[in-house]
């Protein structure tokens, strides 16, 4: 399996958004979901979808990939906004049965609330559309560094996701071979109840637990040979550069939050 | 130097010891090959020099250092290890992420770093697979890198456990002569643990080891032409002292002095030209 398949999304890529540095990608899309939250009007929404048309245009990336994002958690925004269109009070009543009730201010919440999905749901896609994970664990790793002076054990953790990375593909790999190996043996994954098909994962889970721990454990030494130790300080041949469009990103960032606090005291 | 002496060493959970007093010494600038049966303890006995498993019965020192926990950091220093499965030793997402990482353990400024890579890996031939992420690579290739991943820390000694066996004849010829080139070069000591009788050939010296014993400790010519010890411990002789040897059965004289495949083809030219 393709490791830059993980998230199952990385668009390949050369666009702006897709050179821009991992970590101000990560900030940025943290800093777009609180501005969603806070965008209350229809003035400060309507900034926030331009911004995002903005960065999907400048992504080049299909936009069949930001709407699979979506489409996965269509079933949730769709109940979570029928909730709250049939639940809520205020306004024109239109219709009313027991203690449900479409009021004018139902559907203005209900319509608000499917909005503050597609804008977190699409915000968030473009990071793991335009970024490999091998970067995104980079960013983390830099962006975790910080905490360190909580005496989090900062560097050990981000080995430890890097070797996670590293390894999924592997994982992956044994489960096909083992599930291969089951099927030959005459075991079939696809029919019987739902407890049937659980009970024939087992003779694929044991094996591959086992070959992890001992995989697990080969690694460990192979780690300790080539001179890893966890408490000791290490360089690092990965370095992330911060490029002059990273600024200039930063600035338009700034920029449309400023503008976002004025429409949100003007409204 | 490596030396080990009177080692007694038992698995965990087990009765039996694999090794008993066992003692053995490895000169400096040598390359030497073990040989012996699967399961003979030829790993075992390479993690122990590379002090990788629990601290033995014994004294095992290389270049003066105590093989114990508290040399380790510093042993770790001399020493490179290549191991038999290449995919579980394998660290970084990419070819030159691995190669990297233990330069990052030794702290090497990472602008220093991409020279020392491209090194590394034009010596394994592996260039072209730079960016490569483990998964798109074949075993034979791993095994390179692993090598590369050795040779960018310039080992003093560098312990090879099976480290070519899944490579090419004509890819591990050229790494083992690359091998063989830097240790006449520089101040290397080999210790390659193999199966592959060219390999041995190459050595200057053959650890035979059997039943946690070493049975015999000799130049490869000596090892190579003793049909008997060579069929106790598994190994088939090489093809230019086979050949040889079925001469002499034919009644052909060939000359004791001729080990190589070279050497034999050059022979027999002269001979049947000066025939002819
Ligand atoms: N972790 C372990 N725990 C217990 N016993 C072990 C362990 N590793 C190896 N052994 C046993 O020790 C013996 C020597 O193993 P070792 O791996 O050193 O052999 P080897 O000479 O390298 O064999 P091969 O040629 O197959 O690589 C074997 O009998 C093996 O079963
Ligand atoms: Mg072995």
């Amino acid at each position: 399996m393709d490791n830059r398949a993980l998230f199952g999304m990385y668009f390949p890529g050369n666009s702006l958004i897709h050179r821009l540095d991992p970590r101000l990608k990560m900030v940025a899309c943290f800093w777009f979901v609180v501005l969603v939250f806070f965008a209350h009007g229809w003035a400060s929404n309507l900034l926030l979808i331009v911004l995002l048309l903005a960065v999907i245009r400048l992504s080049r990336v299909v936009f069949a990939k930001y709407w699979a994002g979506v489409r996965g958690l269509m079933g949730v925004i769709l109940f979570t906004a029928l909730i709250q269109a049939l639940f809520s009070s205020g306004g024109t009543v239109y219709w009313q049965w027991g203690i449900m009730a479409v009021t004018s201010a139902g559907l203005v919440q209900a319509v608000l609330l499917m909005l503050r999905f597609f804008l977190i749901i699409t915000g968030s896609t473009v990071i793991t559309v335009t970024t490999t994970p091998l970067e995104l664990a980079d960013a983390i790793a830099a962006l975790l560094k910080p905490l360190k002076v909580l005496h989090l054990p900062v560097n050990q953790l981000a080995m430890m996701l890097s070797i996670a990375l590293r390894f999924v593909p592997t994982i992956m790999n044994e489960v096909t071979m083992i599930m291969n190996a089951q099927r030959a043996r005459g075991v079939d994954f696809n029919s019987g109840s739902l407890l049937k098909r659980a009970k024939h994962l087992v003779p694929v889970l044991i094996p591959l637990f086992v070959a992890a721990f001992k995989r697990a454990e080969e690694l460990a030494v192979a780690m300790e040979a080539r001179g890893y130790d966890p408490n000791q300080p290490r360089t690092k041949y990965r370095q992330l550069h911060w490029q002059r469009r990273d600024s200039l990103a930063l600035a338009v960032l700034v920029f449309v939050t400023l503008a976002f606090i004025g429409l949100r005291i003007w409204e | 130097m490596i030396s080990v002496e009177k080692l007694t060493f038992t698995y965990p959970h087990q009765e039996a010891a694999l090794f008993e007093d066992l003692s053995l010494t490895i000169p400096d600038h040598q390359w030497v090959a073990i040989v012996g049966r699967n399961g003979s303890g030829k790993s075992t006995l390479a993690r122990l020099i590379a002090g990788l498993l629990p601290t033995p019965a014994g004294t095992i020192t290389v270049n003066g250092l105590p093989v114990d926990e508290d040399h380790l950091a510093a042993l770790h220093q001399q020493l490179g290890f290549v191991f038999q499965n290449p995919d579980n030793q394998f660290v970084g997402a990419t070819v030159a992420d691995d190669v990297a990482f233990g330069l990052e353990n030794r702290r090497v400024a990472p602008q220093k770093m991409p020279t020392i890579i491209e090194r590394a890996l034009a010596q394994v031939r592996m260039t072209p697979f730079k960016a490569a992420r483990p998964e798109e690579l074949s075993g034979g290739q791993k095994q390179r890198v692993a090598l590369a991943g050795a040779l960018a820390l310039k080992p003093a000694v560098l312990i090879l456990d099976e480290a070519t066996s899944m490579l090419d004849p004509q890819g591990r010829g050229e790494v083992l002569s690359q091998l063989a080139s830097l240790r006449q070069q520089g101040e290397l000591t080999i210790i390659s643990i193999t199966h592959d009788p060219a390999e041995v050939a190459l050595a200057d010296q053959v650890i035979v080891l059997d039943q946690g014993q070493v049975r015999r400790q000799d130049s490869p010519e000596r090892v190579l032409t003793d049909v008997a010890l060579v069929e106790a411990v598994g190994l088939v002789q090489p093809f230019a002292l086979r050949l040889k040897a079925a001469l002499q059965a034919q009644g052909v004289a060939v000359p004791a002095t001729i080990t190589t495949e070279g050497e034999l083809v050059q022979w027999l030219n002269q001979q049947l030209n000066t025939r002819g």
